[in-house]
């Protein structure tokens, strides 16, 4: 090791909890204070809660640093420096977080009502209006990608773990990895490249958009079934091989059903993050502000691609379109956290019992 | 033996249909792997190559050439994924080292959940949520920057207007890649050997001294493959680009202005609605470099991570 341990050079004393908590609490009230002055002499505009927040971690790290300095000696004192640098770093990071689910809900509320849900953009202007097109193209384009991907995913999961030996095994596991760090453009390319040769550069649907998404979510879909199949225990296996059963129907009926609460949860998540894409489905399922429900044929709509196109082409009432896309936004979150929260539930629910 | 077994030569399972169906079902899965990823190279350079051979005519037809915007936009994309690494890489590390090794134990979970929601939202909400939250709120800082270290280079003057600037779409960047970089440092963290960890508290050192002997350096691996992986996502990340900056196809370095190099996914999902004939070519093109980028910068981080694997000891 390069470090050597210092000579132990701490002294008998240490700071008390109580001292630091004090600090803190003094901190605290110190930057609330000067920005409450702030605001109300008028040099910042409103009382800036996110600003005191990180003035008073500022303050306390600081002078927690100095005082275990001066009572308990320099090792223990970086030690302290580097504990609340850590928790710091944490909580800036919720910020962004906190921030924009705040923003999301309060802005997204204002047009959250039944219009939303009842009527497509068809003949808007201004107000009104909703995002019911959207809602319909992103449940069938998603459909659709499903239904590509994860009979395929699952399949190539099973060829991988159970199948799969040697010089083709080795490339579809490389090729996996490449598929999993394609660009969400790229699949959209190349979806655009793949149908328009056989209809022509003008082309643009629905079902375009489920084959691109389809390149983003077989890789996830394989990736977390193979580690689920391969968490099944070889015993299994041996046991069912050993009572006759033929591999396949071992496959079927002992190894799929041990693992398909990690299956399904792994497919929930894959959903999850292809329902948010929104540049391939900008370019190979184009614009539409009306409802369409085929799939084959003409432009459609899915709910990102309508927050993205309220948000950049808006109409004579800015606002308007602005409260649209913040309520798309609102309904997207939704949708994605109740696919990941209906995935954790299903993966407690399915899991093999009596491992716990 | 008995004669029942030598008068049956081969003792073998009958191949029944099922499995041979099953098996070829499977093997079948396998192959359209192989033909889709091939026919996406196909059909991307296929529909590449007019762009690349284009002549002056055709180019000032369509006003876009593929070799006059390459460079900027590869500029622009690196540059920006690189500034984002910058934020994010060391907050990451942080968080990991907070999640693992920090937090109290009964909690930590449900911390690691709060930063994983991070990876669950849409890139489109990040992206509204960027030009109308978050620009607009660093815009003053901005100007305060220009003002008092102008001088600097990367700052220098004169101020974007609106806060849509390439720092701005570095920060959100961060955000977005932050918990795919936190979620694999923490789980490397995790792994290190707790005699490790033991032996350097027994010897006196303090929790941090432990954490330098022997959590960072096991984890070194680990933390570079992940930042790797968070590259690969930041270069291709299209919609909060395309929503926050304001872009021009230039190489520049000053991070405050109004024109910033933009990127090759963004300039992509901004120009294809509109783009026609040779046009499309080059935007295709132009998505054909960006693919490739990826690829080197992904296969770099799975080689490194699977050459820890065949090394370590751990397993």
């Amino acid at each position: 090791m390069s470090t050597e341990v210092e000579r132990v050079t701490t002294s008998k004393r240490t700071l008390e909890p109580k001292v630091l908590w004090l600090t803190a609490a003094a901190s605290f009230l110190v930057s609330l204070g000067v920005f409450v002055v702030l605001s109300m002499a008028g040099i910042t505009s409103g009382f800036d809660i996110v600003a005191t927040v990180l003035w008073s971690a500022f303050l306390y790290v600081a002078l927690s640093y100095v005082m275990s300095r001066i009572v308990e000696g320099k090792r223990k004192a970086t030690d302290r420096l580097v504990a609340g640098v850590v928790t710091s770093a944490f909580v800036i990071a919720l910020l962004p977080l906190i921030s924009l689910i705040y923003t999301t809900v309060a802005d997204g509320l204002n047009r959250l009502d039944g219009t939303f849900f009842s009527s497509s953009m068809r003949n808007i202007v201004g107000e009104g209006g909703g995002g019911l097109h959207a809602l319909i193209g992103t449940l069938e384009v998603t459909l659709a990608a499903s239904i590509i991907s994860i009979p395929i995913g699952i399949m190539t999961a099973i060829y991988l773990v159970e199948y799969g030996r040697g010089k083709l095994a080795q490339a579809v596991t490389f090729l996996i990895d490449v598929m999993t760090g394609i660009p969400s453009i790229v699949a959209g390319l190349f979806a655009f490249a793949l149908f328009a040769i056989f209809f022509g550069p003008g082309i643009r649907f629905g079902i375009g958009g489920a084959v691109a998404l389809s390149l983003l979510m077989i890789p996830v879909v394989v990736r977390s079934t193979e580690e689920m199949l391969k968490l099944v225990p070889n015993e299994l296996r041996e046991a069912s091989y050993a009572l006759g059963v033929p591999k396949w129907l071992t496959v079927v009926k002992v190894v799929l059903p041990t693992a398909i609460a990690g299956i399904i949860t792994g497919v929930m998540i894959a959903i999850s993050r292809i329902i948010g894409e929104t540049a391939p489905l900008l370019i190979i399922a184009g614009l539409s502000t009306n409802m369409n429900y085929d799939l084959f044929n003409d432009r459609m709509t899915t709910l990102p691609v309508f927050v993205y196109t309220q948000y950049a082409n808006p109409g004579r009432d800015a606002q308007a379109y602005l409260d649209r896309a913040w309520t798309g936004a609102l309904v997207l979150i939704l949708i994605v956290m109740a696919l990941n929260i209906i995935a954790r539930i299903l993966a407690k629910v399915l899991a093999p019992k009596g491992q716990r | 033996m008995t004669s029942a077994t030598t008068s049956q030569p081969a003792l073998r399972a009958p191949r029944r249909l099922g499995d041979r169906v099953f098996s070829i079902a499977a093997t079948t899965s396998g192959v359209i792997i192989l033909v889709v990823l091939a026919s996406v190279a196909i059909f991307l350079v296929s529909k590449s190559v007019p762009a690349l051979v284009a002549t002056d005519k055709e180019v000032t037809d369509v006003g876009m050439s593929f070799w006059g915007n390459i460079g900027p936009l590869v500029f622009g994309t690196i540059w920006a994924a690189a500034l984002a690494l910058l934020f994010a890489v060391p907050f990451a590390i942080a968080i990991a080292l907070f999640i693992s090794h920090y937090a109290p134990r009964r909690i930590a979970q449900g911390l690691g959940y709060a930063i994983d929601l991070l990876a669950a939202i849409p890139s489109v909400v990040y992206g509204l949520w960027g030009i109308m939250v978050l620009a607009p709120a660093v815009q003053p800082i901005y100007v305060w920057l220009v003002d008092n270290v102008g001088w600097f280079p990367l700052f220098a003057g004169p101020v974007s207007g609106t806060g849509r600037t390439v720092l701005t779409v570095a920060v959100v960047l961060a955000v977005m890649i932050l918990p795919i970089i936190t979620a694999l440092s923490r789980e490397i963290f995790l792994q290190t050997p707790r005699l490790h960890e033991e032996a350097a508290l027994a010897l006196g050192a303090t929790k941090w001294e432990m954490i330098k002997m022997a959590v960072l350096p096991f984890g070194r691996p680990g933390i570079i493959s992940a930042t790797m992986l968070g590259l690969g996502r930041a270069l291709g990340e299209t919609m909060a680009v395309a929503m926050v900056l304001s872009p021009a196809v230039i190489v520049s370095f000053a991070l405050l202005q109004s024109q910033n190099p933009t990127t090759i996914a963004a300039n992509i999902a901004l120009n294809f609605p509109e783009a026609h004939d040779l046009g499309v070519n080059v935007l295709i093109a132009t998505g054909l470099v960006l693919f490739i980028i990826t690829l080197i910068v992904n296969s770099l981080a799975r080689f490194i991570v699977n050459r820890r694997k065949a090394f370590s000891g751990a397993n």
